[in-house]
This record gives structure tokens, sequence and C-alpha cells, in this order.
């Protein structure tokens, strides 16, 4: 039978959203267990979170002044020991999971199956290549513990009705000193979290420039909405990095997308294939976005936008 | 210091990949190759590097069949001072690609080793990550940024909440992100020139490596095609049809 290890991501005390993901992702391979590692210098209330989520047998805490802040070089050799007995170890495909997880795979001797979008048995997987323009299927030696990072866009969040017990783990483990943390510049945003919100707008090239961008705000504040970018508008200096949807950016899944004054490069596609609705917002009628979008409307955003207001 | 720059080719990101009927792979006959996007960033980077004083040498290194000869020159033309071509015929894992930089690293001695984040045909973003661990050196992975002074690297990620900065103790695994820079064309001359630089020939199967993959990869698909969908003809079209849909 399978045994999961779950490595929760978290900042400043809140466990992210990504973990509800992945433990999907686990239950999915119908294991006997579903443990989650937090590995933190407090980690107490991201555990209590991570005991909440239903499918998960327990939580283990590794509390160290040096897990502070999340450095692969640190945790990897942490998890490594604490993989001991599982069969299965699960990241979210996050920046933080893609950066840690093949450490951690390297460190076990075994190749990582990055971005499982669906499990078909304990040790078979699909995962997209080519920027999602092909999906494989992989199979894992059935002997070989089995390291992965979850396509989160692929997976609903597990509910948050259980009550795992949590329990600390020492992992003995040398820690380099090596990789400092020096700082984190964070976004500061009331909106919601792009990787999470049910509804986006995202705004392109076609936007035309950092003050432009405002109108985007302003609608997507007016719906509720997160808000996104394109690369184009994100190399523009139109908006920071960790707005980026798209194959090297964020892949989303929200119930509703808006796509405006964004053309639609393969790449950018390749973020949004799996939100429900896709709606296209562009000047240009024959932009690739209207070939997927499911409503499009051909137009001048700044004159579409103020309508659009007005009318909801 | 000298610095090694892995250096993939990969189907052209232009190209419209198409999956073979039969499910045994992808069509690349006949298909344009290039330099893996993320690698052009990289030896651009390592190149940088050189001509600000902080290294003398920078090698480019590829992993794959005789003919990646003529993409190791493009990365001589760039500007590296030398190639290494590891030979194989065979598919190669993150894994086994890790292990065989873990092998240069040892020879060659590298104060930083520069990869691209991930290939764009496997998208696996897994062989900076991997070689650090083995080597059991510094990882800074989807770098924006990277200043060097005094053995150590200060490198900016660019992570999902923002903007990350870490320190490294050389030697250390740099993993680059698209707005490390912008690479630079390869000029006529420099192409000529990059004719007399030397490109070390290495057998795969000479370095002692383990290359047994544990993962096989068994069918290749299509992706689900979305299909194509209503225009609207105005703001207030697009309104109630949102509202029908029960999206608003």
């Amino acid at each position: 039978m399978s045994k999961i290890l779950v490595i929760a991501e978290h900042l400043d005390g809140k466990l992210n959203g990504s973990t509800a993901r992945a433990v999907s992702a686990a239950a999915a391979v119908k294991p006997e267990a579903i443990d989650v590692i937090v590995l933190s210098d407090a980690p107490d209330a991201v555990a209590a979170e991570a005991a909440k989520i239903d499918g998960v047998s327990k939580v283990l805490t590794v509390a160290r002044a040096e897990n502070a802040h999340a450095l692969a070089a640190v945790l990897a050799p942490q998890i490594a020991k604490a993989a001991s007995g599982y069969t299965h170890v699960f990241a979210p495909s996050t920046t933080f999971g893609k950066d840690l997880a093949p450490r951690v795979a390297a460190l076990l001797g075994v190749s990582q199956v990055s971005d499982v979008m669906t499990v078909e048995g304990p040790h078979s997987f699909k995962r997209p290549i080519y920027a999602g323009n092909a999906i494989i299927t992989v199979e894992v030696d059935s002997a070989s513990i089995v390291v992965a990072t979850i396509r989160t866009a692929s997976w609903a969040a597990a509910a948050s009705n259980g009550s795992a017990p949590v329990e600390a783990l020492s992992v003995d483990a040398t820690l380099p000193s090596h990789t400092r943390f020096v700082g984190l510049q964070q976004g500061k945003s009331d909106r919601p979290d792009l990787q999470g919100a049910p509804k986006v707008v995202s705004g392109g090239r076609g936007v035309g420039s950092k003050e432009n961008f405002d109108v985007i705000y302003k609608f997507a504040d007016k719906i509720g909405a997160a808000v996104g970018a394109s690369r184009a508008a994100v190399d523009a200096g139109y908006v920071p990095n960790e707005m980026q949807v798209g194959q090297t950016g964020k892949i989303i899944a929200p119930e509703l997308y808006i796509a405006i004054g964004i053309s639609g490069a393969i790449q950018h596609l390749t973020g949004i294939k799996d939100a429900g609705t896709i709606v296209a917002i562009n000047k240009d009628g024959e932009a690739p976005i209207f070939e997927i979008a499911d409503i499009g409307l051909v137009g001048d955003l700044f004159k579409i936008l103020p309508e659009l207001e007005a009318a909801l | 210091m000298k610095i090694l720059v892995g250096y993939k080719r990969v189907v052209d990101y232009n190209v419209r990949i198409q999956v073979k009927p039969d499910g045994t792979g992808v069509v690349t006959d006949g298909v344009k190759l290039s330099a893996n996007p993320f690698d052009d960033i990289a030896l651009e980077e390592a190149l940088r590097l050189r001509e600000k004083g902080m290294a003398e040498e920078v090698v480019v290194v590829g992993i794959g069949p005789a003919d990646l000869t003529a993409h190791l020159r493009n990365g001589l033309a760039m500007g590296a001072n030398r190639a290494i071509h590891v030979q194989t015929g065979d598919a190669v894992s993150p894994l086994t690609a890790a292990r065989t930089f873990l092998k240069l690293v040892e020879k060659e001695q590298p104060g930083l080793v520069i990869l691209g984040k991930q290939a764009i045909d496997d998208d696996a973003n897994q062989t900076g990550q991997m070689l650090a661990a083995l080597w059991d050196r510094p990882q800074a992975t989807f770098a924006s940024k990277v200043e060097v002074a005094d053995g150590k690297a200060t490198v900016t990620r660019e992570v999902d909440a923002g903007l990350e900065t870490i320190e490294a103790d050389l030697p250390a695994v740099i993993t680059t992100d698209l707005r490390l820079n912008e690479p630079r064309f390869i000029k006529l001359p420099d192409i000529m020139k990059a004719k007399s630089k030397p490109i070390d020939v290495i057998e795969l199967g000479s370095l002692g490596v383990d290359a047994a993959d544990h993962i096989k990869t068994t069918h290749y698909a299509a992706p689900p095609k979305r299909s194509k969908g209503v225009m609207v003809k105005d703001a207030a079209e697009l309104v109630a049809a949102l509202k029908q849909k029960g999206l608003l």
C-alpha cells in the first residue's frame, strides 16, 4: 500500500492553498496514509491549518530556526530523511515546490515526475510537456519512491473539515549554511490570490502602459476578481512578475478568466486552458485568443471596460 | 573563475507541436531546432560576468547525439570560449543530466554553473536543483538578477509571492528566468571565429554515470481541445451571457 508525504507550502505563518490541492492528488492514489510535513521555525499555526485538510492522516512538524525561510538547500536534506518509509513524496508545482522537490528527488536518487495532471495508478501519471501541447503518460518503476510535483490547476483543493493529529518530528540532518535568505519583496495587494481566485481578469500588451493598467484593476475590483497579466505586459514593466500567467508564470484554473488586450500566445494559453469560461476582449478579431475563448468581443478595451462597468 | 553553461537543443519555440498519431512521440523530423531559450539567457549571463571581469572562461555543455556539434558552434559564436559535447544517442533524464554535470564539475572546478530553469521540450525544471543537491552546493533557481562579489552570488529570484533575494557561497548553481537578460544576436564574423574554438567530445558511457531511467514514458497524446466559442457584439451582450452562466 502507498504512504504519501505531502510537503506543506506556507508563508508568514499561513498555509498556502496549493497544499490542499497536492493532498487531493495524493488522495487519488488511494493510499493507506497521507501525512503532511510542515518545516518552519514556528510550525504550529500552519500545522493546525494543515490538520483540517480532508484526507490527511497526520501532520508532522519539524521546528528548527534554520527553517524560518524556505531555502531548498536547507529543507531538502530534512525531507529526504523524513521520506523514509513513504512510497511517495508530493509537493505543489509552485515556485516553492519546483525549487525544492527536485533537490529532494536527487538526494533520494530518483528523477521526479513534474506537474502531475492526473493519477492513473500508484506509479502511473499524466503530465504536460511542450507547454501543454502534448500530454504524456509516465510509469515510475514500482520499486522506486515517487517524487512528484502536482500541477495545482488540475486539482481542486481538498475541503477543510478534518482534524488530523499533529506530531513533532525530530530529523537528524546536517544543514548547510552556504545559502542564506536576504529578503522577500512581496506585492502588496488586497485583491484575491491569483492562484486560487474563482475570477481572474488579465491584461496584456494592448493595455499599453503601467498607468493604463488602472482600468484593469478597476474592473477587476468591481467584479471581485484577482488580476493577472501576459508575459508581454510584465516584460514591458506594466505590472510585477508575480502577476504573469502562462507556461513560465502561473498556471491557473479560475471559473471565469477575462483576457483583455491579450493576443493569446501559446505560452499564455498554456496557463489558462483549465479555466471554466474564458472571455477575450481584443481589438484584433484575428487574435489567437479568440480560437479558445468561450465568449469573444472585438473592440477597443478603453471603450468596452467602462461600458461593462456601467452594465453590471 | 570558470563558468559552465548548460546548452540544450530543443524544438524551436515557434513550432506547433504535433503528436504522432500512434502515440509514440511528437513529430521532430524536419522540425526546426534551436537553443533552449532559457539556456541562451544562461549563456548571455555568463558572458556578461566574463565581460565584467568576474570570470575568465565560459564553457558551454551539450549532452546529445553526434550532430549536436552545429548547435554547440552557435554557443561558441555567441561568445563561449570552448564547448564540451557529451555524446549519447539515448534520451537523457534530468537526473542523468545532473549526474553528467557533476562529473564535469569535478573535472572543471567551475565557480558557477548556470542552467536554464527548464527546457521547453520536457518542461521538467529539475536538472539545476538536482546538480546542486548531488554537488552539495547552493542553488539559486528562477534568477532575474545576479551579482557576483567576494566569493558569493547575490541572486534575485522570481517566486510566486514576488521577488526573493538570496545569497549563495560559490561555487553554486544558478537557473535562469526569462527576465534575467536579453541574449545578444550572433554576428557573422563571430560564426567564423567560432569555427576554430575547441569542442571536447566525451562519450557519456566513459564518464561512469548511472544513466538508468526509472521513469518511462508510455504514451503521448494531444491535449483536449477547447472549442471555439461565440462572439458577442457589445458589452451589454457580454454581461448578459455571463449572467446567464451564473458567473456575474
